[in-house]
């Protein structure tokens, strides 16, 4: 047993040293922010929506403050483990995160207590409307031909896009709930993301998918789906001829799927100050909206208090959608 | 063809060549070591890849695959202990060349046909994953339901142990797919009040625990000192290799149709192939009596068959998610977080990725050729690395992975927890790939049954109202019914009088 117990004792003294090797660096002060390398955390996982627009912030924040911005995933539980975490970080201003639409359902559906007044928000970036979408086949050609399949009542349609009470279940909601219809009257089936749901429908799983139209692109270019309403305010870019659903309905409910930069409540004034300036810049230059917008998503920028009263805003808009489908316990 | 060009592009990258060529000298080093195995290595590499683009990312997991499951022949020939769980259908025969002074011979064999066994995995995977992602457009989630069932089934049924032991790792495979956030109800389970357990129990922690720190518990329990390894030259290794194939060309053929039909079903890999290959090849050989005394025919077939399943594991993996093996499990894994979700519509919206995935495959088989031999020729030097030295820096590895995974402490915890879990199971005789396929396609068959059931408003018949489902599920239970077939028809034919 000495030999087993020896054998331990380097094994475990050598495993440290690999492990701090690759470890990094350490803690230093707060003085003259930033003097050492900051993190972004983000909420949903690589590769994803939320994580390639706080890549391209980051990328460009790194170049603005001299420092470098790492972009750290910390997924699971539809975005309450990586939001707990930025609201729990140090407000050292070594911690960001970017924080997105969920921060305003989530705790409606009781998941957490976390509510947006956990963060300092620093700026809103980003934001992508909602779009319905049918079968290219499907003998549906307008959203209003969706309502009066609806008020016939046939044949119960069945609806997907996000998980139960993710943020396109919502949309979808509140959009019937503006149309005076029972937001009951739609099953909708939970899949993991817009990606599985978006498959199904191709595959004539269900009748109706909400999705960003950044995630849909592929089928609609393939031919497979095609776009009915964008849920905004505006036409968007990659579909000119698809109304908005004011156009086609009247009813001027909208809701995007926002995001932004917010860090954790308490941040020290100046270093406010220093990312407020430098994200504005960031969000107006002609590099930031190309990007973005490259990808389908919408630059949308509001300040530190724009995007305060934004999220408050958002709060309560999904809270009662929410409410009207029997999501809030 | 646009996307074909596309892809070459892709992969004929220095980043990608410089990557593979470096993945081919880890694969063949942890393929030599016995004890590492080709799943240990590729777990070990999951968070590197995390940083990686996407092309080189999976580049280097099929280049590691590839060479690791070749090199475990190289111990196996010249040592006895093979490598990794897939030479040892075949290391007796191996070895017995080896002492007779056939080890060229033996380990030429095993590099030329492996490589072929790659190559043609390659061109079958590259044919036949977009024919069938076409076709898999259709599958709603009935059909998903039942695939994912059929996995389960075989993940039991394909293993090489015990039966009712590969069952009780794939319910606690199952059992820990349940912890977290309810994708349906949104309502939390089995996460006792916390945060992290919130996200559920992420799966590359649990395969680097199951896979290598339960080899390093093991290395320290055992008192197992550094393997002997007598110093020896290596000659002309391809001297007769061609004439082996011209004698065994059946051989040939029938080790690589068998490896890629196994390697497509779920819970399968290159081991099991190379079990199969062995066993169908001594039954049609016209000279079994020599199998396991050093007849090379045995190693022709089995060495293509175990390399050849590689790629074909990569069929469901690709076009429905669904792992062919315990390395495809961690793809898939590597897959999400690159942002290249794995089913039919990638090769609608990527098409340029998945034949850039495809190239990687025979890049992969042509880089083991020349570095292959170089293996060999310094085998001596590669299996005299002392186990005390190598087993801390493996620690090391599994801890900043187990961390980098989603940059918490958690997953270091999870790690530590699920190493012991595999070190008890397989000294007790457990698999371990029922438990990581129960993890993997648990999430799979509940939500896939509760979308189902969402949509039928609980009509159980709808899961075989659509047609493809409905022969699906004719396939699982005529596998679920077919044991009590069996036994029920031995009975009846045990109460016949005799005579």
């Amino acid at each position: 047993m000495g030999g087993m117990r020896r054998r331990l004792g380097v094994m475990i003294g050598l495993a440290a040293l690999v492990a701090v090797g690759c470890g990094g660096a350490g803690e230093l002060g707060t003085a003259g922010w930033p003097n050492r390398p900051i993190t972004m955390l983000v909420a949903f996982g690589a590769g994803g929506g939320t994580d390639a627009n706080a890549r391209i912030v980051s990328g460009l924040l790194e170049r603005e403050l001299g420092q470098p911005v790492n972009v750290v995933n910390r997924t699971g539980g539809g975005g309450v483990v990586g939001h707990t975490a930025i609201a729990n970080a140090e407000p050292d201003g070594y911690t960001l995160g970017y924080v997105v639409a969920e921060v305003a359902m989530m705790h409606w559906a009781g998941l957490t207590d976390l509510t947006f007044e956990a963060f300092t928000p620093l700026a809103m970036l980003t934001g992508t409307p909602g779009a319905v979408f049918v079968r290219s086949d499907a003998p549906w050609e307008s959203i209003d031909d969706v309502l009066d399949e609806i008020d016939r009542g046939a044949e119960i349609l069945q609806a997907s896009g996000s998980g139960q009470g993710g943020i396109w279940h919502v949309t979808l909601a509140g959009v019937l709930r503006s149309l005076a219809r029972d937001p009951g009257a739609v099953t909708w089936v939970p899949h993991q993301g817009a990606a599985p749901a978006l498959a199904d429908l191709a595959a004539g799983g269900v009748d109706l998918v909400v999705s960003a139209p950044a995630e849909a692109r592929g089928l609609v270019d393939a031919g497979r789906i095609r776009p009915l309403v964008v849920i905004d305010t505006e036409r968007h870019r990659l579909w000119p001829d698809v109304p908005t659903l004011a156009e086609a309905t009247g009813s001027d409910w909208n809701a995007l799927a926002w995001g932004g930069v917010a860090g954790p409540a308490g941040l020290p004034a100046d270093v406010v100050a220093t990312l407020q300036a430098t994200l504005g810049g960031i969000a107006r230059s002609e590099e930031f909206i190309e990007l973005i917008e490259r990808r389908g998503t919408g630059a949308i920028y509001r300040d530190a208090g724009g995007f305060r009263e934004y999220m408050a805003a958002s709060d309560a808009s999904f809270g009662q959608a929410m409410a009207a489908v029997g999501l809030v316990p | 063809m646009d996307a074909l060009g596309a892809a070459f592009g892709l992969v004929l990258q220095p980043d990608v060549l410089v990557a593979v060529g470096l993945a081919a000298v880890f694969g063949l080093f942890v393929g030599a070591i016995p004890g590492l195995t080709a799943t240990m290595a590729v777990a070990l590499l999951v968070p590197v890849t995390i940083f990686m683009e996407p092309v080189p990312a999976v580049a280097v997991v099929v280049t590691v695959v590839a060479t690791a499951i070749f090199a475990g022949d190289i111990p196996g020939a010249l040592l006895r202990i093979p490598g990794t769980p897939a030479s040892a259908a075949y290391t007796d025969d191996a070895f017995a060349m080896s002492r007779s002074g056939e080890a060229e011979l033996a380990l030429g064999v095993s590099l030329v046909y492996s490589v072929l066994g790659g190559l043609v995995g390659a061109v079958v995977l590259t044919a036949a994953a977009p024919l069938l992602a076409e076709f898999a457009l259709q599958f709603s989630s009935f059909e998903y339901f039942w695939l994912a069932s059929l996995g389960l089934t075989c993940a039991v049924f394909m293993s090489a142990q015990s039966r009712v032991k590969a069952i009780g790792s794939l319910l606690l495979g199952l059992l820990v797919s349940t912890v977290g956030l309810d994708v349906v109800s949104g309502q939390a389970r089995f996460t006792f009040g916390t945060t992290e357990l919130l996200g559920g129990v992420h799966f590359i922690p649990v395969l680097i625990g199951m896979f290598a720190v339960s080899e390093v518990i093991r290395h320290m329990a055992a008192s197992t000192s550094d393997l002997r390894v007598p110093a020896r030259r290596i000659g002309n290794i391809f001297a007769g290799v061609a004439a082996v194939g011209r004698r065994h060309w059946r051989s040939v053929v029938r080790g690589n149709a068998l490896g890629v039909g196994i390697g497509i079903l779920p819970g399968a890999g290159g081991d099991i192939a190379a079990w199969i290959a062995y066993a169908v090849s001594k039954r049609c050989s016209r000279q079994p009596e020599r199998y396991g005394t050093g007849h090379v025919e045995g190693i022709v077939e089995s060495a293509s068959a175990n390399n050849s399943a590689l790629a074909s594991a990569w069929i469901p993996t690709l076009v429905f998610g669904i792992p062919g093996d315990s390395t495809t499990a961690i793809i898939i894994g590597v897959l999400y977080m690159q942002g290249l979700n794995p089913g039919p519509t990638v090769f609608l919206e990527r098409p340029e990725l998945v034949y850039a995935v495809f190239l990687t495959f025979f890049l992969a088989n042509l880089v083991m050729l020349p570095l292959g031999l170089a293996a060999i020729k310094s085998a001596t030097l590669l299996l005299r690395v002392p186990r005390d030295l190598l087993m801390p820096i493996i620690l090391g590895c599994c801890i900043v992975g187990a961390f980098a995974i989603n940059n918490a402490a958690f997953g270091i915890v999870v790690m530590l927890v699920f190493g012991l879990v595999g070190f008890l199971m397989e000294e007790n005789g457990f698999p371990l790939t029922p438990a990581i396929l129960g993890m993997v396609l648990g999430r799979m068959v509940e939500e896939q049954f509760m979308i189902s059931m969402i949509k039928a408003e609980g009509n159980v018949l709808a899961f075989v109202d659509r047609p493809i489902a409905a022969l699906l599920a004719a396939l699982a239970v005529t596998v679920w019914a077919w044991p009590a077939v069996k036994t029920l028809r031995s009975r009846v034919a045990g109460l016949r009088p005799v005579g």
